[in-house]
This record gives structure tokens, sequence and C-alpha cells, in this order.
């Protein structure tokens, strides 16, 4: 007994004193200094923009952002009324999820409907569509813009005839090459088996999509909801070309990007309107955020 | 009646890839017919291409009198267990059992019965509520059996369910498997790799290999009257011990020692077999003894195996365990001619 | 506030989202009922269609369909009557090094090296780092964050980090109050053409290191504990398994993170758009083919041209894509 706590004590001591064991603590404590001044440098610029947001016209023009957060306290909402009431954010706020649920729900659905016949179905051509899809993920869309715009007005296809529908549709076929890759990825790694056993069972294609298939891709279905919503809601680009021209169908990213480059907007309205924007992600996000990044890894790590 | 016959049948992939050729068997009504062979020997092809997963390249396949060649899986009336067990992960028990009857349209309250009794047969009653996530290996195995069951199909298919428990639940499950069978009273069709699976639980063996069948018979004929080469070295562990010898005046001249065979046979070469438990430490003729240089030494209480060589040839031995032997001894054992097996040089067939 | 529109248009909300779902269900039951019609032999070729048809379709009719119509269109002058063969294109090759499009493919390279590359630098090294502390996961969300916003409020959030006051007036833009700190005169960051694409660029980083954190540390995660340790055994140090263990065998990731991050930096638009509409030196091809189609004097087609141009700026790395996607498969 007294050998064997001998043997343990002396390292033990030794230890102690080493350099080494110094140099590990010194890098350790390091370490926390570096991560927690990189998060910090991170989050300083929403932060400047959250806290700026609640002050006056005035404090803003004259004090950084950074003077707000010792005493006197003086914050106000009055950027955020303001803003509702001289823009027409809560249009934009509406006309953002009459954009983004059904470009989620089309897309997300047909190519449900494609990567079940991808993945357990035969038929000619299906590995040239397929290879043909991942291709067109990395299509630039300025490129669709001006033909598609063409074909909109020829088919009579505008905001003032259908509303929101060329958006959608828009939305849904950039949409479909990514969500058709993950999906068909996902039903692919079923297993074989189960569908054998379904068949014996007498269960025909609908039943083992809707039963079968669906219910057990759950996760990859939800991821790519949350993507694809996160993707429309967050997009400025093909709804500026498509509906960008009038400000009844314009949503919140369209609408803030205006009043960036209006002249004389102050930056109590553009704080107050970016953060209003960014309410509906954040939430999305740090909810679902588990979803999210499997989304994103199922999208970037197996291809 | 619901017996099982394959009349010449072929699967063939591609022109050149032909993975179950010219496949003869008749599988009696209430028979226990287990498929055996290595892996890759195309008997999981035969046993899907039965249950209508794979289609047939040429002959027929009939259930009883009908043929199935172009009837659909779920038509067949048969039912499947799969390695796998293939269990829906998102369904209970209960839902895993009941969706082959939803699928044939059956009102709720007999496939509430139908559930409820195969659950009494297998024990499942306290997991019908429990996904398949939540049961041991054991139960979602009795679960597969159960999805089996409730159908009361004509023909149970089952694809090395056994492969996925570990030994000892594999060896209960064995003795399971044999009084379902019993109770039910339906023709089984068993495709495993395990010879000892094979022999303890089918009523007849047909044995497989490159896509060919060897040989079709109970277990006992195949263990004592193998006929080639491949079923004597498949069957039995340790495996039969295989030297080539010559034939002469009625002996077999193996490198170290020589044999008077039973029977003349019509052939001067070829391969002599004989299953370690005729190589004993009884001596009862001196003529059919011979000297072996041990070299492993297997003591497993019941029994006690020898491992070394005679002449040149290496062969292995079942002597008494209370025998006193160590690597690098030399012993005289004895050789019992009644099991003797010769095969034939160049067709490899049993001549003995 | 007035929000009279949400109640009036509620119900139309409320119709599309029930709507939407129930065409759809009631296409593929629909087209499923069809084939059951059909005879037994002839139902395998039909159904596949049915499944993967409207897909193909929009697909055609979205991606497909309109890059033909853009590069058709940039053989033909503004009007779209005349055929002028590659004009479109020499007009907006000309002038290098600085006439017409070569400012935009200056700064799309710009783009392309320096976002890329900083993107990938500073994700593995945060990977890396926050793979050692116990507080990972609050940590990951936070640098995360800002690939939840759209570009739009990224642009304001930087704008905003940017802004600039006179030289001795209080700086209330969060970069030039640092400068200030070190009795350094304050920086027109995005209106110098020396320094604006930079900028422009450094804010896009700040958005994307999120996403190659995420998806190496994934990976990172992914390298076997048992690797590592046998490495360390055979008396490797940290430095050294990072080097020699861990980065090859990341490298496959960091391919992939690499690919998508050069397909952004070619089609980066909505920062340069909002932050300084190009201007300043910060055009990019994006941006220019956007303003050439869309602002007057509606140049269709030098437009289409810059378009193609950018086409063919990702087809190598469409090329490789491809590649790495089929050798997958061959894996499969």
């Amino acid at each position: 007994m007294t050998i064997a706590s001998e043997r343990v004590a002396v390292p033990a001591a030794e230890r102690r004193l080493s350099p080494e064991w110094l140099g590990n603590i010194f890098s350790k404590s390091l370490l926390h200094v570096v991560v927690i001044g990189i998060t910090l440098m991170w989050i300083v610029p929403t932060l400047g923009l959250l806290v700026s947001s609640f002050r006056s016209p005035a404090d803003i023009a004259s004090t950084g952002w950074w003077t707000a957060l010792s005493p006197p306290f003086k914050f106000t909402l009055d950027n955020y009324t303001g803003v509702l009431n001289t823009s027409n954010l809560g249009t934009s706020f509406f006309n953002s999820f009459m954009i983004t649920i059904p470009a989620t729900v089309i897309p997300v659905t047909i190519a449900a409907f494609a990567a079940y016949a991808f993945s357990w179905m035969k038929f000619w051509g299906r590995d040239f569509f397929f290879l043909a899809l991942v291709g067109l993920l990395a299509v630039p869309l300025q490129a669709t813009f001006i033909p598609i715009l063409s074909l909109f007005v020829k088919l009579g296809l505008t905001p003032d005839n259908v509303g929101f529908l060329g958006l959608w549709l828009a939305h849904t076929g950039y949409g479909l090459p990514f969500a058709i890759y993950l999906l068909a990825n996902f039903f692919r790694s079923l297993p074989t088996d189960l569908f054998e056993s379904a068949e014996i069972d007498g269960a025909g294609t609908l039943t083992v999509f809707f039963r079968i298939v669906l219910p057990l891709s759950v996760p990859a279905i939800a991821s790519l909801v949350i993507f694809q919503f996160l993707w429309i809601w967050n997009d400025y680009l093909v709804a500026l070309i498509y509906v960008g021209g009038t400000a009844d169908y314009a949503p919140l990213t369209v609408t803030i990007a205006n009043l960036v480059n209006s002249n004389g907007q102050g930056w109590e309205l553009l704080t107050a309107a970016a953060f209003f924007s960014m309410i509906v992600p954040l939430i999305v996000f740090f909810s679902l955020q588990r979803f999210f990044v499997r989304g994103i890894l199922a999208g970037s790590v197996k291809g | 009646m619901s017996s099982v016959t394959y009349d010449h049948v072929v699967k063939r992939y591609t022109s050149d890839l032909t993975v179950v050729k010219d496949f003869n068997v008749e599988i009696k009504d209430k028979e226990f017919m287990v498929l055996v062979g290595p892996s890759g020997c195309g008997k999981s092809t035969a046993l899907r291409m039965l249950a209508g997963l794979e289609s047939i390249s040429e002959g027929q396949i009939r259930i009883g009198d009908r043929v199935v060649n172009d009837v659909a899986a779920k038509d067949r009336d048969i039912a499947m267990v799969f390695q796998s067990y293939a269990l829906y992960p998102h369904m209970s028990v209960y839902d895993n059992m009941a969706f082959p009857l939803q699928m044939q349209h059956m009102k709720k309250p007999d496939i509430d019965t139908r559930v409820k009794n195969a659950s009494r047969i297998l024990g499942l009653d306290n997991f019908l509520v429990r996904k398949p996530r939540a049961l041991s290996g054991g139960q979602r195995q009795r679960v597969a059996l159960g999805r089996a069951i409730v159908r009361n199909p004509k023909v149970f298919l089952l694809d090395e369910p056994l492969s996925n428990l570990d030994a000892k639940l594999r060896g209960q499950t064995r003795i399971e498997l044999q009084k379902l069978h019993r109770d039910l009273e339906t023709t089984f069709i068993y495709v495993t790799h395990d010879q000892v699976e094979a022999m303890t639980m089918g009523d007849r063996i047909a044995i497989m290999n490159a896509g060919i069948l060897q040989q079709v018979g109970s277990p006992g004929e195949i263990y004592d009257h193998p006929a080639n080469l491949f079923v004597a070295g498949f069957i039995g562990s340790p495996t039969m011990n295989f030297v080539p010898a010559t034939v002469e005046n009625g002996s077999a001249k193996a490198s170290g020692f020589s044999v008077k065979l039973p029977k003349p046979i019509a052939a001067t070469k070829g391969t002599l077999g004989f299953r370690p438990e005729a190589v004993t430490d009884r001596v009862t003729d001196e003529a059919n003894s011979m000297q072996m240089k041990v070299d492993v030494v297997e003591r497993l209480g019941s029994d006690q195996f020898l491992y070394g060589k005679v002449g040149s040839d290496a062969v292995t031995a079942r002597v008494d365990p209370r025998m006193k032997v160590d690597p690098g001894d030399t012993v005289k054992l004895g050789l019992d001619t009644r099991t003797l097996h010769f095969f034939d040089a160049e067709s490899e067939l049993a001549l003995l | 506030m007035d929000f009279s529109v949400l109640l009036t248009d509620i119900p139309t909300l409320a119709i599309v989202i029930v709507g939407v779902p129930a065409v759809l269900g009631a296409y593929i039951v629909g087209g499923e009922y069809l084939v059951r019609l059909l005879p037994d032999g002839s139902r395998p070729a039909v159904r596949p269609w049915i499944w993967v048809g409207p897909a193909l379709i929009i697909v055609g009719v979205f991606l497909v369909y309109p890059v033909f119509g853009t590069l058709w269109r940039s053989f033909f002058d503004s009007s779209g009557n005349n055929f002028v063969g590659l004009d479109n294109y020499a007009n907006q090759l000309s002038g290098f090094p600085n006439g017409n499009a070569w400012i935009a493919i200056r700064n799309n390279v710009y783009w392309l090296i320096l976002f890329t590359l900083l993107v990938l630098f500073f994700g593995l090294l945060f990977a890396v780092l926050t793979d050692r502390v116990p507080y990972e996961s609050p940590i990951k969300s936070l640098i995360f964050m800002p690939m939840a916003i759209s570009f739009v409020a990224l642009s304001v959030i930087w704008l905003f980090m940017y802004s600039y006051q006179q030289p001795g007036d209080p700086q209330t833009g969060t970069m030039n109050a640092i400068l200030q700190v070190f009795h350094h005169d304050p920086v027109t960051w995005v209106q110098d053409p020396k320094i604006a694409t930079f900028a422009l660029i450094a804010a896009g980083i700040w958005g994307f290191v999120g996403f190659a954190m995420v998806i190496l540390s994934a990976a990172l995660k992914g390298i076997p504990g048992d690797l590592l340790e046998a490495a360390r055994v055979d008396g490797a140090g940290e430095i050294t398994i990072f080097r020699r263990v861990i980065f090859p065998l990341m490298m496959p990731t960091i391919v992939v993170v690499g690919t998508t991050l050069v397909i952004f930096a070619l089609k980066a638009f909505d920062i340069v758009y909002v932050m300084t509409g190009g201007n300043y030196d910060t055009d990019v091809l994006a941006n220019r083919m956007y303003k050439l189609a869309f602002q007057s004097p509606f140049e269709n087609g030098l437009s289409s041209a810059v378009a193609i141009i950018l086409v063919v700026a990702v087809v190598p790395v469409l090329v490789f894509n491809l590649r790495q996607f089929r050798a997958v498969e061959a894996r499969r």
C-alpha cells in the first residue's frame, strides 16, 4: 500500500511544479479569453443595432450606441411605432408571410414527390435528370430573370393579375434542385427492407409514401422547411425582380432596402425596421436551430 | 395445400451474371425447409423470387397448384421475416402487426383479435404500445414474427432471422421457432448461412453453392451421406478431414497411413474424407491406425480436439477429454472405417 | 399603427395555407388513381413521371429555359430585334483594366479569393477553438446567428458599424469609434473606393463564418477520438496532430464548403446593392447585370451578356461539383 501511494504521490508533486503544467493552465485561460473575445466581436454589430433601435433620434445622431449601456438609461419604443406608421412595414410584414408560406410549401411538397421517384422508382433518364439537378444548384439566378419576366408579361402572370403566384412559382423553381437533392439523399438512406416488407404487406405507392416515407423523413423535411422558409423570408433579389415594382406587394426586405436608399431617412427608422425584419427569422432560428443546422449539414457534407 | 415447387428456376441479372441456376426443389406442405449455403450462393435470391421481390428469369415457381411467376407479392399469400426485421420505426408494436391487415382492408375488430392473438403467442402483450426503438433485439425479432403470423399465410419465409441476435438468444429462439412451426402447421422456408441452424431446425435441408443446388435431404442424410465434397465440407463442425489418397486393392493410401475401404470403388485417385469423431484414441485394428504429430490441443470440457499432421496431411481428431496430450507429442490414433467417405478427383462426387 | 390590411387579407392567407397543399395532395392522389386505371404492365413505366413531372416541368421553365433565353438575348441589341453577334460581350469586356465590366470582374475576384479563404480560415479556427470549451453550443449559436437574417438586415447592421462623422465630432459608428480611441482620423469605410470593396467583403465574412464553422465543426467531431489518441501515443504534439491528422481528414468537407462559398462569392449581390449600389468602385457582376437590365436605359442585350459571363464563371465550379458528386455516388 505504501509503495503504491508513494508512486502516485511523487509524480503528482512534480507535475504541479513542472513548466508544462503552467503552460497548460496559461493556454487554457488564453483559450477562454480568445473564444469569448471572438464571440463578443461577433455580436457587437448586432448588439449595436439592437441598442440603437431603442434610442431617441437625437441620441443616435450625437453619441455612440455603447454610451446607452451606462446610466442614465433612456430607452424608447418611439422608433418602432414611428417606422410602423410612416412606412409600409405592416403591409410588408404580411406580404412576407404571403410570399414565404406558399413558396415553402409548394417546393417542399413537389420536391418530396420527385425525391421519392428519384430514390425508389426506376425510369428512363433518372440518373441524368438527377445529375442535371445537382448541376442546376450552381446556376446564377441573374441569368434567368429577363426571359422569365417577359414570359410572365406574355402570360399575364404579373402581380396586378395574379398577386404573388408568379413569385411563388419562381421561388419553387429556384428552390427545387436543393430540396430534391436533400430529400432524395435522405429517402435513399431508408432501409430497402422496409419497402419490400410494405410491398409484401400489400401497401401501394401512395400508402408507402404517406404512411412510411413521410413519417420517417420528418427530421429531413423539417430541416428543409426551415431552410427554405428562412431563404424566402430573407430573399431580396427575387422579390425585387418579380414584385418589387409595386409597394403593395413588397416584402420586408424590399421595403427596408428602399428605406436605406431613400434619402433623408434617419438611422432611428432603419435600425427599428431592420430589427423588425429579423424578429421572425431569429425566433425560427433560436427555437429550431437543431433542424436548421441538420439541413445545412445534409445539404453540404453528403455531396 | 401449400406446398412450394421450384421448377427449373433461373435468376439472371445480366447475360454473364446468373445467380440461381436450374433450381429444382419441392417443398411439402407444412414442412420446415432450410436453404443453406455460403454468402452469395443464391439462397436469398431463391427466397426473394418466391416472395415476389425479384422477377423469375426462367422456370416456374408454384405455391400449391398456382403458378406465381406473375402474381404480385401481396397476392401470393406469403409472409416474410427479414434479417433486419424491417419493422416500421415510427409505428408502435401493435400498428406494426396491424399494418398488413389494414392493407387488406380487414375490419378493425378482426384486426384487433388477430394482433392480440399473435402477441399472446409471442409474449408481446406488454409491449404493444411501444415503438421498436424501445425493444430489445429478441423482442423486435418476435414483432417481426408477429407481423408474419397475423396474416395467417400459406407460407412463411424467413431470411436469416436470427443473425442479428446474440449467441445465447439465438439458441433459445431456434427452439421457439420450431415450436411455432409445430403450432402454426404452416410451411416454413428458412434461409441461413449457419449450418448449425440448418441442422437443428430443418425437416429437410437444401444446400446451395454458387447458384447451384447441391443436395436436398434430412439433416441425418446430409450429415451421414454428403453427396459431394462441398456438402461434406460445409456441414459439420469441426469440418470433415480431407486427405488426398490413391486406391489400390480396395485400400486407400494417404501420405501418412492407409486404410481398407468398406467396399470397392471405381477410382484410383481422389479425396478420402472422415469426420473428426471417426479419429479417436481407441485403436481397434492396427491396420487402420495412424501416428499424429500434435500441433494444437483444444479442450472443450466435454470433448478434446487434436489438430496436427499425419504424414503431410492436416488432420483433426476427437479424443477422450481425459487423455493427456500436449502440443509436440506424437500420438497413435484409430480410424473408424464405417463412416469413411471418398470423393472422385474430377467430379468431387461421393463414391462412398 | 394601421394593421387593417392584415385583417382584410387574413382570409386570403388562410385560403392559401389550406388551398395550396390541397391542390398538391389532390394532384398526387388523382395521378396515382389514374395510373391504377392503366393495364398492369404499363404502370411502372408511367408512374414515375407522375411523381417527378411537376418538378421537372417547373425546373425546366424557371432554370433551364431562361438560361438559354438569356444566352439568346445576349446576341441582340437593347431593342431585342437586331442580331449583333458578340458585340455585347466585346462591349462589356473592352476597356481593360478600368472600363465597363472590368471593375466588377476585379471585385468578383476579390470576393472570390478574400471572402472564400477568410471565411474558411475563421470557420476552421472557430470550429477548432470552440471544440475545446465546455460552453461550445451557445457560443456557436451566436456566431452562427447572422446566417438567419437577411442580407438586407446584415447590410443595415454594417452600414451602422461603418457610419462616419466629421473628424472631431463624436463618432457613432463602432469602427470609427475604435479608430478614435487610437487617435486615428475617421475613415469613410464604404465611400472610399480604395477600401469600400474590402469593407463589404468584411461584412459578408461576418455573415458566413458561422456557416463554415458549423459544417467544419461537425466534420471535426466526426473524426474518431481513438485516431487522435493513437497520434498522441505516437508522440505527436497538438499542432502536428492538427496538421497531419485533423486537417487532411477534414479536407473533403473544406472542399465542399469552399465550393459553396465560391458560388456565393460569384453571385454576391444583396450586400453590394444595399450598401453602396455598386458605387465607389464596389460593383460586382450580379449588380452590374441588375443595373443594366432594370435601370434606364434598360440594356437587355448587355445585361444578358453580363449574366452569361457570370454563368461561364460558375461552370468550372459546377463541373467540379458534378465530379465530386459522381465520386460520392460511385462509392455508394
